[in-house]
Parts: C-alpha cells; structure tokens; sequence
C-alpha cells in the first residue's frame, strides 16, 4: 500500500532576536558567533504562545491543505522537548482544538529533536495496518537555551504538522529508515529549565554520526544513490552541520539550502526538521524526490524517502507557507526577548 | 484562580474550536453559545455551530493596566469583534502595531494561552484574534 | 399605588476608611439618616440593603441580617440585594415598591461597600463581577477597559475627545472640592487629567472612579404619613428600572446604554415630566465617557452631544443642568453599593435647599441614575419637592 503526507502545515512565532543583539549582551564577538553557527536571526514565542499553540497552528493548515473532516483523524501525536505539561498530553490539546475528538488515539512523544520524525513513523504504521484513515504527527517546540550558553544563540521556537494518509497524497513516503543508540550527547533531568550538553561531543559522536548513518541506511534501504534526490532535509541545530554533512556526504548544496531554515529562525528541535520538510514542500515541482534525515539527541536518526505527487500543486495554496512565516517577523530586544521567555524571577 | 477544572473544561469547545450554536426556528446565530434563543425562547431550537473565526474589529482599546494573572503581556489590545455569522464577541487582539488596529479591520481566530493558574495550575488555552 | 417620600437622608464621609469597617460604616449612615427623620426607630418596618461584593471584599454573605442586627433592628425583615455598582438603586427601588404597594409604611434603605480590606487587586477582581466573567474578564478585560471599548466607539462615530471626557473629571471634582463628604476634596486641572497613567485606552486614572469605602442611608415613608416626621418631605414621583445584556459585546448598539434610556423613560413617564424638567441630576459617571452617555441616554442632549455640551459647561453647576454636584462616582467616591443611595441623599438635599456651597438654583426637580456593570442593569429615581 503506498503511503503518504495528505496535508501538511507550519507555523513559526513573528518575533525575532539577533544574534548579534544576544552577543553584545554578553560580551561577546558577534561576528565570529554568527559566522560560527551562521545563525543571524532566532524565532522568539509571544507571551501567550506555547508548543500546544504554535503545534494547532501548524496542525490546522495541515487540515486545510489536506481538505479532511477533522472527525477522520484517527491518531494524533505530537513530539516535543517542550511540551506545557510534564504530565497532561499536547496531543489532547490539539485534537480537540482540531475537532478530531473522541472517536481516536493520541499521545506525546520524546526524542529530543527527532519526536516529531517519530511521530510520522508511528502515522505511517497505522495507515498501512489500516488501523488509521489518517495520522496527525506534528513536532513542535518553544526551547529554551540557558542564559549565556552557546544553545541561546540557537533555541527558536516552530512546530510542523503532517497528515499521513493513503488517498489523495501529496507526497509519498517510499520507506523510513531509523538508526538508534545510547548517546548521552544532550539531555535535561525533570524540573530543570534548562538542558545540558556535551559541548563538542554533540557534533562527531552524535549528530554527525547518526545523520549521516540515518541517510545512508535509507539509501541502502531504497538502493539509491545522493544523485537519485532533488532535496536533502538534514536536521539543523545550527546552519553548519547540515552544511558540513552534506559537504561530507558528497551532496551539492545547493539540495540542503531549500530545506535549510535555521539561518533566520533559529534551531526549532522537534519542529526542525519538519519545518524544513514544509518547506521544501511549499517548493518543490511534482516528481522530485526528497531524502528526510531527522536527528534526536539521546540519540537517533530517522530517515524518509519521499516523492512529491501532482496533487501538490493543488493543496499548497491552501494556507499559508512556510516563506510566510519567515518573512513577517519582528525584532525585540534582549530585555523583551527575557521577558517572553519568561527567564526573568518574579 | 479565575475558574474551576469543570467551568474551564465545560467551555473547551468554545474557546478552542469557536463552538457556539444557532436557533433553527429564527435562524440568530449565538457565539457563546445561549441555553435559551433571545428571540424564540422556549419556541427556540438551538442546534450547534461552528464559527469559522473570520469577523471585523467593531471597537478596540489598548490595556494598560493588567487583571491579575496577565501582568506579563501588557500592554495588550482587547477589541469587540463581529463574527462574520452574526454575534460579536470581545477578544484580545495578538497585533501590537497599532497602526494596524482599526474599527472595521479584518481579523481572525487564533489559538493561543489564554490563562495560565501560576505554575503548578491548569494552562487555558482558548481563542484570541489576528489582524489579516 | 401610594406616592412615596423620604423623610432622612445620611452618609458616612466616603474614601479610604481604614478605620471603619463595614458594619461601622453602614451603622453610622444609617443613624444619620434616622436622626435627620425625626423618627424613633420604632416606626420602621423593614431594612432595605445594597451591597455588591461584601462576600469577596469582606467574605461575608448574608448582608440582610447582618443590617439588621448592626443596626439593633432584629426582628424586622431585612433584604439584600445586588446589582453590582446598582445595587444602592435596586434597594431604593425595593423599599419605595414596598411602601407603593401598600405593603409597609416605614422603611429604611442603605447601601454600604468595603473595598480597602482587600488589596487593589483583589477589588478589581471583585469588581469584574459587574461584567461577564467567562466571556469579559477571562479574555484580559478589566471593568475600565470595557468602558474604554464604550469611549473608543464613542470618539469614532461623534468625534468625542479625550479632553470633553477629561472635562467631566474636572467639573466633578470642582463640584467634590465643595462636598465635605467626597473622598476627593481637590480641584484638577485638564492637563492633569490628560497626563495621568494610561489604564485602558483612551481612559486614563483620572478619569476613572476611585476605589472607596461608605455608606448613605435613607428613610422613606408613604407620603400620607410622611409630614408627621418631615417639614421637607420629598416625593419619589418616577422609578424605571430596565436591564440589558450582561457583556457588553451583545449589546444591539455600542453607543448607547440603551437600559438607561429604557428606566428613564419609564421614570419620566410615571412622573410626568420631561428631560427639559429636570434641573439637576446624579448620574452614574464610574468613568468620564459613563458620564457623557448618561447625559445623552437621560434626554438632556441629543445623542453624540454631551461631549460637547460637558466642553462648553452646560453640565457645569448652575448652569443648563446641573450634573453631578456631588462630585460624581469621580471625586466623591465609589462605595459600588453606597452609590444609589448617596445619589439619592444628595438629591435630597439638594430639593430642601440643603445644598452647602453646591446649591443648585431653584431645584424643583431631580434625577438619581445608577448603573451596574457596563450597562446591564440601569435604575432612575426622580425626586421633587412638594410644597
């Protein structure tokens, strides 16, 4: 049975703050940070906007594009590292927000940036066993990096949404490929606000070696080859990685820049890959091919296969792109951005 | 705490999802939803509805001075909007530039916190506007 | 039905009273009022009370009995009622149909709040309880900011301005600075009106009513008994009372009150007279721009007017009416529950010629009219002298 993405949706909060506007507050050399991480920008939530809001956002587009009655989705599953409850799913938020209650499953998912990725897996496995007419994976985050740490520069906020069907796909998903370790590369114990990390341990020994192993078992999986693809959509925790992986993987850049969001705002974890996947989407002609490789600190990969259908041209004006996102933003300061997120001791 | 756990879950289908309902018998579509058709009343039959979320600012005022639970988000814009079914309703607005706030500027639902009971109490989420 | 008068009037002197508490307040105004009827006490019949928030500014409910025995007036029948910042209106309302109805001859009437035991917050919460508190308040909207809605549409359809809203501060505090009573003795200035904190726009802190504790009591008997207590007797000659939507977004129209509108045409109706005969009144002015629809919804200028009318000093003391000689909700106070029945004192007052350095000219006739929330509940008395 082919399976695929029937709708898909984005959302990413308007304000932003610069890097340079972080770099000067803490003493540091704004050019070589924003050359190092080539990050010039960062997505900031509003006051009132959570992973639940910003993952209804995207969810909802993702309904319009896919011209379903909510009343069909029959799992939902939201991934995040940020979710508003530690205990109390997002994924009954969004379902009820959606109108999809009560007729159907939900949960939350966690696996550091790659739960979203996770999500679509799952979606896929209940479509295929006929278990779901569609699945809703959505990945989403409103992160927070520690005040003064490398990860503030990087922490944004975005969440995708996916509807996973078997009709009338837009894009379909070939075959999915996960490779998975015990990595302690970043983590975060329960009631802490803020995650620790492994400093340059998280480059080599994690992204780098289960990115690039994700994408290989894929193509191993699918018996392709890096020219077989028109779009590579790395995970992105800084504009870099991908950069040095594609570099690394034989890939020419200009197939990861489409896919290639972090520059403008910021590194949205669970979102992020999914981000770069709409955005890809809202581009790409019918007939290209897509390779997904996700990354989940902790750590893993999970790896898609995808062809884009004719049906896409119909569905993307739907709502609005990911480009829109991007574009319509608006810049704070350190001292707001501090208050929006609410790092300030009351 | 503004509400109860019931009061906040009794009104989930209104604040998340615009649900309110119409009279079948007079055809006035009520957001929030009425027990009673204002016109009919017991002659009335009230079936559900769904809003779709689209209306126009009817008047609007910028809030200085914060209830207690949203010190954080001011200054914040309030404004009555008429929903295009019919009924206004008053909500606040996600827009801060306010050159862009208008009586008769087009808005729309966005989903977004509402409430939030300090930090170990229920997070309300529920409907706010944006200008489009 | 049987004509009603009020033969005593009396009030605490409103503001932060720290040192009173509810009971005290209510107590004092009430004596006050027994005192000015020349009445023993003997006479009364039953206890009519009006208080918003006691439960939540004082957590006390059961205000009626609570009344009665502060007052040593058990066993006699005492009823609380509440219409947020109307509740002092709905209680003068009730004792005048209870005496209309034949049903008792002497009745004392109060109305009491206590809002300083609690924190300023705590009050505001208190007194979003005036508007719709799922559909309103839970969306961000304190009680000001409904009334700034109310000033917004009001500026965009007549061209009203923040300094005509302004003025109206001015003339009341101007009229307070003579009220020995008002919680607010000092004269403003309109640039200081305009440069106050922003709360809600367009309304600033001065021109919105203060936080206050008081109470102001009445004693009314059917008038064909009323002159063996009162050589100044005056009649209540109208009542209209009419309601509204509770949220102010269901209202049929935004530039309007139209429950003031329906109580005072129902008032007017029942006394036989016309705006035009009105010479002084106390209208409910909890912000500037309540003030500016009250004189237009009340008939005493056409519609999208009383800004204008209020620029030019019509509303001033002693001038085409006199509005508010008391100092308004503005500076004398908003004791929310005291507010209809200090109205109602001060018309008093004013129709004996007890006026005390605000004595309106020749006051025949008077109008009290309270509101609750942003127009849900309205209620007009008018009072005239009988010679």
């Amino acid at each position: 049975m082919t399976v695929g993405i029937v709708g898909y949706g984005a959302y990413v909060p308007k304000y932003r703050i610069k890097t340079e506007d972080i770099a000067k507050v803490w003493g540091e050399d704004a050019e070589r940070i924003t050359q190092g991480l080539g990050i010039l920008e960062k997505s900031v939530p509003d006051m009132d906007e959570d992973a639940a809001t910003l993952a209804v956002e995207a969810a909802k587009i993702a309904v319009k594009r896919g011209d379903i009655d909510p009343q069909d989705i029959d799992a939902v599953f939201v991934g995040s590292e940020s979710h508003p409850y530690a205990v109390k799913p997002t994924a009954t938020i969004v379902a009820e927000a959606l109108g999809a209650t009560p007729h159907m499953t939900a949960a939350d998912l966690e696996f550091a940036c790659k739960a979203g990725t996770v999500a679509i897996q799952i979606g896929m496995a209940l479509v295929n066993s006929n278990m779901a007419k569609y699945a809703l994976a959505v990945g989403t985050d409103t992160s927070q990096g520690r005040p003064g740490d490398a990860l503030e520069y990087s922490a944004g906020a975005g969440a995708g949404a996916f509807i996973i069907g078997n009709k009338n796909i837009v894009a379909e998903i070939n075959g999915t490929y996960s490779f998975t370790t015990d990595t302690p590369d970043f983590w975060r114990r329960p009631g802490k606000d803020y995650p620790s990390h492994g400093g340059r341990f998280t480059g080599e020994p994690a992204y780098f070696k289960h990115v690039s192993s994700g994408a290989k078992g894929m193509m191993e999986r699918m018996n392709t080859t890096v020219e077989d693809y028109d779009f590579f959509v790395f995970h992105q925790p800084n504009a870099k990685f991908p950069i040095k992986l594609a570099k690394d993987m034989g890939i020419p850049k200009e197939k990861v820049l489409p896919g290639l969001m972090t520059p403008l705002i910021g590194n949205t974890y669970s979102g992020a890959t999914m981000v770069g996947l709409a955005n890809v989407l809202d581009k790409a002609s019918p007939g290209s091919r897509i390779l997904v490789a996700s990354f989940g600190s902790g750590a893993g990969s999970d790896a898609f296969d995808i062809k884009v259908t004719d049906k896409i041209e119909d569905i993307r004006e739907k709502g609005a792109k990911v480009q829109t996102f991007v574009d319509n933003k608006k810049y704070i300061s350190y001292g707001e951005y501090v208050k929006h997120r609410r790092k300030l001791k009351m | 705490m503004v509400e109860g756990i019931a009061s906040i879950w009794r009104n989930i289908p209104q604040r998340y999802r615009l649900e309110g309902n119409y009279c079948e018998n007079c055809g006035t579509a009520y957001f929030p939803p009425r027990v009673v058709c204002v016109k009919c009343r017991r002659q009335g039959k009230l079936k559900t509805k769904i809003f779709c979320g689209k209306g126009k600012i009817e008047t609007y005022t910028k809030v200085y001075t914060a209830p207690t639970g949203l010190e954080l988000e001011v200054p914040y814009y309030l404004a009555i909007i008429n929903l295009s079914e019919g009924p206004s309703i008053l909500g606040q607005l996600v827009e801060t530039d306010s050159e862009k706030i208008k009586i008769g500027s087009n808005v729309e639902f966005i989903f977004r916190k509402m409430r939030e009971d300090g930090e170990e109490g229920l997070i309300q989420y529920g409907y706010k506007f944006k200008i489009v | 039905m049987k004509k009603v008068s009020i033969i005593g009037a009396g009030m605490t002197k409103f503001g932060e009273r720290w040192d009173k508490s509810l009971k005290e307040l209510v107590v004092e105004a009430g004596i006050k009022a027994l005192v000015d009827s020349n009445l023993s006490g003997n006479e009364i019949e039953a206890v009519y009370g009006g208080t918003m928030a006691a439960g939540r500014l004082v957590g006390q409910e059961h205000v009626g009995a609570l009344l009665a025995d502060a007052m040593g007036l058990n066993p006699l029948p005492s009823i609380r009622v509440e219409a947020a910042c109307a509740s002092g209106g709905m209680a003068l309302r009730e004792a005048y149909m209870a005496i209309a109805s034949g049903y008792h001859d002497v009745v004392v009437v109060g109305g009491v709040e206590k809002m300083t035991d609690v924190s300023t917050g705590d009050a505001t919460i208190a007194l979003a309880g005036a508007g719709d508190v799922e559909w309103e308040y839970f969306s961000g909207a304190t009680f000001p900011a409904v009334y700034a809605l109310l000033a917004k549409k009001h500026m965009a359809e007549f061209g009203t301005t923040e300094e005509q809203m302004a003025q109206v501060a001015v003339k009341n505090h101007e009229n307070g600075s003579k009220n020995e009573y008002a919680q607010y003795q000092n004269k403003i200035t309109l640039e200081q009106v305009m440069k106050s904190k922003p709360i809600a726009e367009p309304l600033k802190i001065l021109d919105c009513s203060p936080i206050t504790d008081g109470a102001a009591a009445l004693v009314l008997a059917s008038s064909d008994i009323a002159r063996k207590y009162s050589d100044t007797p005056i009649e209540i000659s109208g009542v209209g009372m009419a309601s509204d939507t509770l949220p102010l977004h269901d209202r049929a129209s935004l530039i309007e009150l139209n429950a003031t509108k329906v109580a005072a045409e129902k008032a007017y109706r029942q006394a036989g007279v016309t705006p035009k005969e009105i010479n002084f009144a106390e209208v409910h002015d909890c912000f500037t721009i309540a003030e500016l629809l009250a004189v237009e919804d009340l008939g005493f200028f056409p519609k999208g007017k009383g800004g204008p009318a209020t620029q030019e000093g019509e509303t001033a003391l002693n001038s085409k009416i006199s509005i508010n000689t008391s100092g308004g909700l503005k500076a004398c106070g908003h004791p929310v529950g005291a507010t209809g029945v200090k109205q109602a004192v001060e018309a008093t007052w004013q129709l004996r010629g007890e006026g005390k350095g605000r004595q309106v000219d020749n006051a025949e006739i008077g109008l009290t009219h309270n509101v609750g929330g942003s127009g849900a509940t309205a209620i007009v008395h008018i009072m005239k002298r009988v010679n």
